[in-house]
C-alpha cells in the first residue's frame, strides 16, 4: 500500500544519549500518509524519546529527519506544529482552568478584527464555532464550552487533547498511551477518532501498551528495543504472540 | 488554518443545547444568577455588603455619609492600583513582596527628578511621571528576567528586590524622606477633586486603571495568556505560547504600577514616606487573595481584588466610628484571609476529584441542595 509513495514522516540514524544510556540507538522510522503506525515496546525501550524527537522536544546527538521527502531542523514543537506535527502528550498538556475553546486555540488565538484585534482582543466567537465543529467532527461528546476542562472527566479531556491535535494537524498525530486512562466506552471512542483522523489521510503514530488496540486500529506495527526498531510487522499479518515475542527480544530480526 | 467544517451547521444542531447545561444556565435569570454567586468574587462582595449594612445600622449619621465613605475611597485608591498588578502576578502562581518598596524607590527618584528640573506646573510633574515609571517598569522587568530566565523563585526574587528597593531608597536619600512636591500634583490629584464632582481625582485615576486592566485580563491575549501561566505553564511552553517574555511582562506590569503609586503617593501625602510602606505589600497580597484570586495560580478577578481592598478599608474605618479599637481590624481581615482561602481550597479538591464538584464546593454549595 506504500509503494511509490513519500513518507510523511521519515527518521534515519536517531541517536540521543542521556549520559551512560542510550534512549535512542541508530533508530529508524517512517510513516506514510493515510497510516496508523502503532510504536511499541518495553518500559524504556525508547518509545517516549523517539516521540520527543519527532515532534520538536528533543535535541539529537545525531541522526536525520525528512518531512514529506525535505530534510527538517525539528528545533522546537512549534517548529513541529508549524510543519502540521502535532503531539497528545500522556499527561493531555492542556490547562485546567482555561475552556475547550482557550485549550483548543491556545498559542493560536483568534484574533478580533481590525483595530480591537491590534489591541490584543480576540475573536472568541469564530473560535467557539470552529471548536465546535472540531468536536463534533470527532464525535467528541464535550458537554460545555465555557466550563473549564479542570471539571471535565478524564474522557472528556482526552478527547478536546485530541482533537486540538487533530484539527491543527496537517500531516501527522502523534497519541502518547492515549487510551492509558480511559473506561471501555471512552477508549472506543479514541479508537474509533484514529480511524477517522486516519480517514482524512492524517499519519497518526499510537504509543500504546495495549495489544488489542494495536491490533484493531494499527495498519502497521513498529517494534523498538534498547533505542532501535528491531521489527516491522503488518498488523493483518501478525498476531499478538509474535508481537509480545518481539518486545521481549523472545524473537529477533522478524520482518526487519 | 485546519480547523474542519461541520459535517452539519451547528447553529441548527438540535442535540447543542441539551449537550451544553452552561448555555442553558446562563439564558435563565435563576441560572445566570447562581452561576455569578458561584464566583467567589461575588461570594465576597455579599460579604462586603453585610459589612456595609452592620456599620450603617450602627453609626446611621456617620458611617454612610459621603465624606466619610469619600474618605476611605481616596485612602485605598493607591492599593487599588498596586493591587492590579498583584493579581495578575498571583494569577501567573507567582507573588510580588516588592511592590511597596518600588513605590517608595520611584517616589524618591521620581522627587529627585522633579527637584532637578525645577518648577511647580505640571511639565515637571509629567517629568516625575516619566521617573515614577521607568523606575517601576526597571525593578519589575528586573524581577521578571530573574524569574523567568535565571529561575529564582518569585517569593526570593522579589524578597531580594524588597530590601534592595528600599536600602537604595534610603542610600539616595541619607533616610531622610523628600518633601518638596510640585503643587500641581498635590492640589490635582492628592486632594483635587474630579471636576464638577467631589469624587477624589486620585480614586478616579485608580478606577480607570481597574477597569481597564480588567478588561485586559478577562478580554484579551495577553490576559489569557496569563491564566496559563499559572494553570500549565508547560501546556503554554507546548503549544508555542512565549512563556518568559509572557512571565517577565507581568512583573513588569507590576513593576510599572508600582512606580505610577509611587508618583500617587507623592501627590498624596507630599513626601516620599520612606518607612510608610512597610505592610503594603501584604496588605495588597491580602486584598488580592481575598478576592479570590489563587495563591495557586490560573484564577483571579480585578474585580475581586477591588471588593478584598474594600472590606479592610471599611473595616478599619467603621471600628473606628463604632468605637471599637481599630486594631481589630486586622483580626478580622485575617480571619476573612484565611476564610477565603480555605474555600478556594475545598473548591479545588473538589475539582481535582472531578465531575462536577467544582461547582458544588462554595459558599453556595453549602446553602444550596446539590441537583441530583
Amino acid at each position: 500500500m506504500t509503494v511509490g509513495q513519500i513518507p510523511i514522516l521519515e527518521a534515519k540514524g536517531l541517536t540521543r544519549s542521556f549520559g551512560n544510556v542510550r534512549a535512542l540507538d541508530n533508530c529508524d522510522f517512517e510513516i506514510y500518509p493515510g497510516e496508523v503506525v502503532a510504536l511499541i515496546g518495553d518500559n524504556g525501550a525508547g518509545k517516549s524519546t523517539l516521540v520527543k524527537a519527532l515532534s520538536g522536544s528533543l535535541a539529537l546527538d545525531s541522526g536525520e529527519i525528512f518531512y514529506a521527502g525535505g530534510r527538517v531542523d525539528l528545533t522546537s514543537p512549534t517548529a513541529a506544529n508549524q510543519l502540521g506535527i502535532e503531539t497528545v502528550y500522556q499527561d493531555l498538556a492542556l490547562a485546567p482552568h482555561l475552556n475547550p475553546v482557550q485549550n483548543m486555540f491556545l498559542g493560536r488565538e483568534i484574533m478580533a478584527d481590525g483595530f480591537a484585534g491590534k489591541l490584543g482582543f480576540l475573536d472568541n466567537k469564530t473560535m467557539a464555532k470552529r471548536s465546535r465543529a472540531a468536536f463534533d467532527d470527532l464525535g467528541a461528546t464535550v458537554r460545555s464550552l465555557t466550563s473549564p476542562v479542570g471539571s471535565m472527566s478524564g474522557g472528556q479531556r482526552q478527547a478536546i487533547a485530541i482533537a486540538r491535535a487533530v484539527a491543527w494537524a496537517k500531516g501527522v498525530v502523534f497519541l502518547d498511551e492515549p487510551t492509558a486512562a480511559l473506561g471501555v466506552v471512552q477508549t472506543k471512542n479514541v479508537l474509533e477518532s484514529i480511524r477517522r483522523v486516519r480517514d482524512k489521510g492524517v499519519a497518526v503514530v499510537l504509543i500504546t501498551h495495549s495489544m488489542p488496540h494495536v491490533m484493531e486500529v494499527a495498519d502497521r506495527v513498529e517494534v523498538l528495543r534498547l533505542g532501535t526498531r528491531i521489527a516491522t510487522f503488518k498488523a493483518s499479518e501478525t498476531n499478538m504472540e509474535e508481537l509480545v515475542g518481539a518486545m521481549t527480544g523472545a524473537i529477533v530480526g522478524a520482518a526487519k | 488554518m485546519s480547523v474542519h467544517t461541520p459535517a452539519k451547521p451547528t447553529t441548527t444542531d438540535p442535540g447543542s443545547s441539551r449537550a451544553n447545561p452552561n448555555a442553558v444556565d446562563a439564558d435563565t435569570p435563576v441560572g445566570a444568577l447562581r452561576r455569578i454567586l458561584r464566583v467567589q468574587a461575588f461570594q465576597i462582595l455579599l460579604v462586603l455588603v453585610v459589612i456595609f449594612i452592620i456599620f450603617t445600622v450602627m453609626a446611621p449619621t456617620a458611617f454612610p455619609q459621603w465624606t466619610n465613605l469619600r474618605q476611605v475611597i481616596q485612602n485605598m485608591s493607591i492599593l487599588g492600583v498596586l493591587g492590579i498588578g498583584s493579581t495578575f502576578v498571583i494569577i501567573t502562581s507567582g507573588i510580588d513582596l516588592s511592590v511597596g518598596s518600588v513605590l517608595v524607590f520611584s517616589g524618591v527618584v521620581s522627587a529627585k527628578a522633579m527637584i532637578f528640573v525645577g518648577g511647580d506646573g505640571w511639565g515637571t510633574a509629567l517629568v516625575g511621571l516619566v521617573v515614577a515609571l521607568a523606575s517601576g517598569l526597571a525593578w519589575g522587568s528586573l524581577n521578571g528576567w530573574l524569574i523567568a530566565k535565571a529561575k529564582v523563585p518569585p517569593l526570593i526574587v522579589t524578597l531580594g528586590s524588597l530590601g534592595a528597593a528600599l536600602g537604595l531608597a534610603q542610600v539616595i536619600t541619607g533616610g531622610v524622606d523628600i518633601t518638596a512636591v510640585p503643587a500641581v500634583l498635590s492640589d490635582n490629584i492628592g486632594y483635587g477633586n474630579l471636576v464638577g464632582t467631589t469624587l477624589p481625582l486620585i480614586s478616579v485615576i485608580a478606577i480607570v486603571f481597574l477597569v481597564v486592566f480588567g478588561i485586559i485580563l478577562h478580554r484579551t491575549k495577553f490576559g489569557l495568556h496569563t491564566f496559563v501561566l499559572g494553570s500549565n505553564e508547560e501546556a503554554a511552553r507546548r503549544v508555542g505560547v512565549k512563556v518568559d517574555r509572557q512571565l517577565i511582562s507581568v512583573y513588569a506590569l507590576s513593576g510599572g504600577l508600582a512606580g505610577f503609586a509611587g508618583l500617587l503617593s507623592l501627590a498624596q501625602f507630599g513626601t516620599t514616606a520612606i518607612a510608610g510602606q512597610s505592610q503594603t505589600n501584604l496588605n495588597v497580597i491580602a486584598a488580592v487573595v481575598i478576592g479570590g484570586t489563587s495563591v495557586l495560580g490560573g484564577v483571579g478577578t480585578i474585580f475581586g481584588t477591588a471588593v478584598g481592598l474594600c472590606i479592610p478599608a471599611f473595616l478599619q474605618n467603621g471600628f473606628v466610628i463604632i468605637g471599637v479599637q481599630p486594631f481589630w481590624q486586622q483580626v478580622a481581615v485575617g480571619f476573612v484571609l484565611v476564610v477565603a482561602v480555605y474555600i478556594d481550597q475545598r473548591r479545588r479538591t473538589a475539582a481535582s476529584r472531578g465531575g462536577g464538584g467544582m461547582r458544588t464546593a462554595s459558599l453556595t454549595g453549602l446553602l444550596r441542595r446539590s441537583k441530583n
